[in-house]
């Protein structure tokens, strides 16, 4: 083919790359020369962008702040075992139902392998009186020492009770600091921190011990506030960082379960049987409230619940099942117990953040595409504009292809510029946004939420270059050098 | 072997019901080095042929070889490539690129060829040098009168060497002093040995050229200079369409 050559050859194709370098340079021309417009053009971009970024960064923020509280509370291998009603064909049974007692402890201990630590727990309603000062905590139970592992306690003064404390049912206990405060004052508004170990707690009117306090648990964003106001002045911060607390004070969701953590009391196992199960009245009142029930004079051996750390989260349904094996033999097949597992929490976090993501997602994407069209609308107007001089470039030798990639690229360096400014741009607005409407946790911005910007604004970049590329270069070069 | 050789190209257009007979059956040839113009009143069908010529348009029938390719087969892309290596067109209205200085429009063609940078600024300096434009490198088309603006846009066709240039009304937008420099600097090229095609309705420029077509309605009028360019081979099959009206320009011109 005789006309060949001129397409064919390598050196033709070669520089159709040096014809991009050269459409970039041509392209920033093009964007210097118009400059307010182009501005105003890459403003929907920058929006675009920086409006994805700032959702994605809130968005991981609520997730991170929700995973924290999950771990926070045990983490997902923690299943609680609960007392239960029974199911309606075992209800003529229930005389014979025995509640979960130390003796599936036991059996739990010899018979079930995936199971590796067991913590029975004995709540008490409580409340607690000391240096004048009374205060109802949120959980007061007796357990073993090993519920310091199970829901990832740390004593941070004093010690935690021993099996001989459990042993000798000593009327010991391991405190919160959210008891602390409400008892014997919290540092921020007393100015030095108290410990109360040795102190004398009284539990239902019963004296203890306070031989123990665990650290304070708080949201890693609540750890930096109180940092910084401690660096900003060593007074007692009078109207800086506002602490509230209490049932009513608008806690929100994250540092609610912080607090409840904080509001915990320890005591032994044992002591609680035998000091607040025996002699004295006293009424269980499983989460369900279907269990209502009376416990006897003599004693009542049953635990409020007991929680079992797994082996491995893979083998949760076998562990489960081995669990419940050995239940219902100690339970003579009556169900009378129920499996509560972290993974609802986990699965409605995971929800809510494909939920958040996909909202915020779209509006971000929207906005995008609207900066999109805007990219579209000024490039039909640049190519109306140059219709000359893309005649002149057709006239001088410039294919179809090399016009189609000068426009295209012209488009794609608008919205680049755009991208890169709107990620400049979304750090400030992140800050913005956060100052507008506090949360509890941090905005991160990650870099794969930046990359995702930034690809998606080049997308638009090279959809909104197509059509105005495709009708430039399409321009018969005649027509276009007679264009006045 | 001639560099162009035009053989019964019709070019017809249609108008709602009515044709339009833009060419009709041109058969031409030119020579490598010939310095010729193709002159016509507007509407004659002189454009169309030049178009035709530098493959910016193709014809409905007939067939175009230029350098020994032929052209109706090509893609738009190999015409692209056709227009950028062996065409250098002159029009005018100039036709720079205003937002470019004269260098960087001198580099235009040579962008679509793929020479590297510093061969480009060589090679358009070069060319600036030859229509005497050298000092004026840096400046803006609007910065410069019409004459030294029309000189850009030819150091612009002239500078990927280009077989044949074309130059559409090169002095139809200059006064008649600037027109005949820039005339003088085309007979230049030509004795350098270029093939240059003037078209043109003025008979006073065409009376630059050796050799000079008529067009008329589309048909070539009359070849005055046949015999004196030595093609009378080709009389039978242009001179036979000619519907018989006398050569305006006289051999008295072609002879100077």
């Amino acid at each position: 083919m005789s006309a060949a050559p001129f397409a064919a050859s390598p050196e033709v194709l070669r520089h159709s790359w040096a014809q991009v370098g050269i459409s970039i340079l041509a392209g920033l021309r093009e964007i210097w020369a118009h400059k307010f417009r182009s501005l105003l053009t890459m403003l929907g971009i920058i929006l675009g962008v920086s409006s994805l970024v700032a959702m994605s960064a809130l968005i991981a923020g609520m997730e991170k702040g929700a995973k924290d509280a999950l771990i926070a509370i045990g983490g997902l291998e923690k299943v609680r075992i609960e007392p239960q009603g029974l199911p309606v064909e075992q209800r003529h049974l229930s005389d014979q139902a025995t509640g979960i007692t130390l003796n599936d402890v036991q059996a739990l201990e010899q018979s079930a392998p995936l199971v590796t630590v067991l913590s029975p727990e004995m709540r008490v309603f409580a409340v607690l009186t000391a240096n004048g000062k009374t205060f109802r905590p949120w959980n007061c139970v007796g357990v073993w020492p090993a519920a310091l592992e199970m829901n990832e306690h740390v004593v941070e003064h004093g010690r935690m009770f021993n099996e001989l404390d459990d042993e000798m049912a000593r009327n010991v206990c391991v405190i919160g600091t959210a008891t602390r405060d409400e008892l014997w004052g919290a540092p921020e508004k007393v100015g030095h921190e108290i410990i109360p170990v040795g102190e004398t707690l009284f539990i239902n009117g019963v004296p203890f011990t306070v031989i123990g306090m665990f650290q304070l648990y708080e949201s890693e964003q609540d750890h930096k506030e109180r940092l910084l106001a401690q660096s900003q002045t060593n007074q007692p911060p009078a109207g800086g960082v506002i602490r509230n607390r209490g049932w009513g004070g608008g806690r929100r969701r994250g540092n609610f379960v912080f607090y409840l953590k904080n509001a915990t009391v320890f005591i032994p196992l044992n002591t609680a049987w035998m000091k607040f199960r025996s002699g004295v009245s006293q009424i269980a009142i499983s989460s369900g409230g279907a269990s209502r029930t009376i416990a006897g004079t003599t004693g009542d051996p049953r635990l409020s619940s007991l929680e079992a750390k797994l082996a491995s989260v893979d083998l949760l349904p076998e562990a489960l099942q081995q669990v419940r094996n050995v239940l219902m033999s100690t339970h003579k097949g009556i169900e009378d117990f129920s499996f509560r597992t972290q993974e609802d929490w986990a699965e409605q976090i995971n929800t809510f953040v494909h939920n958040a993501r996909l909202s915020g997602g779209l509006i971000a994407g929207i906005s995008l595409l609207v900066g999109g069209i805007g990219i579209m609308n000024i490039m039909l107007a640049s190519i109306s504009e140059r219709v000359r001089e893309i005649g002149i470039r057709k006239s001088v030798g410039a294919a179809t292809g090399d016009i189609f990639t000068q426009i295209l690229v012209e488009s794609v360096v608008i919205a680049i510029f755009g991208g890169l400014a709107g990620l400049v741009t979304s750090f400030a607005l992140v800050n913005l946004i956060s100052s507008f409407a506090p949360t509890d946790n941090a905005p991160i911005i990650t870099i794969t939420a930046l990359g995702i910007a930034f690809a998606f604004s080049v997308l638009v970049g090279v959809l909104a270059g197509i059509f105005p590329a495709i009708k430039a270069a399409r321009l018969n070069p005649i027509q276009a050098l007679r264009y006045e | 072997m001639s560099l162009v050789e035009l053989r019964n190209v019709s070019k017809i257009y249609r108008l709602a019901e009515e044709e339009i007979r833009a060419l009709d059956d041109v058969t031409l040839d030119i020579e490598e080095g010939e310095f010729i113009s193709i002159i016509g009143p507007s509407g004659s069908g002189k454009s169309t042929l030049m178009h035709i010529l530098g493959c910016l348009d193709s014809p409905t029938k007939g067939t175009i070889k230029l350098d020994g390719v032929m052209i109706e087969k090509a893609s738009s892309r190999q015409l692209a490539a056709i227009r950028n290596r062996k065409i250098g067109f002159v029009f005018q209205f100039f036709n720079l690129l205003p937002k470019l200085n004269v260098v960087q429009n001198v580099e235009l063609p040579m962008i679509y060829s793929g020479i590297s940078g510093k061969e480009r600024r060589q090679r358009a300096l070069a060319a600036l040098e030859e229509v005497e434009l050298g000092n004026r490198a840096k400046h803006r088309p609007s910065q410069l009168s019409g004459g030294q603006q029309q000189r850009a846009a030819i150091a612009r066709a002239l500078v990927n060497s280009p077989r044949l240039i074309f130059a559409d009304e090169p002095t139809g937008n200059l006064d008649s002093h600037t027109g005949d420099a820039i005339l003088s600097l085309f007979r230049k090229l030509s004795q350098e040995g270029r093939t240059i095609v003037l078209v043109t309705h003025d008979p006073e420029i065409a009376a630059v050229t050796p050799r000079r077509i008529e067009i008329r309605d589309g048909k070539i009028a009359g070849k005055v200079d046949l015999t004196l360019a030595g093609l009378d081979r080709r009389e039978g099959a242009g001179g036979g369409a000619s519907p018989g009206r006398p050569s305006p320009p006289t051999a008295g011109a072609a002879g100077s």
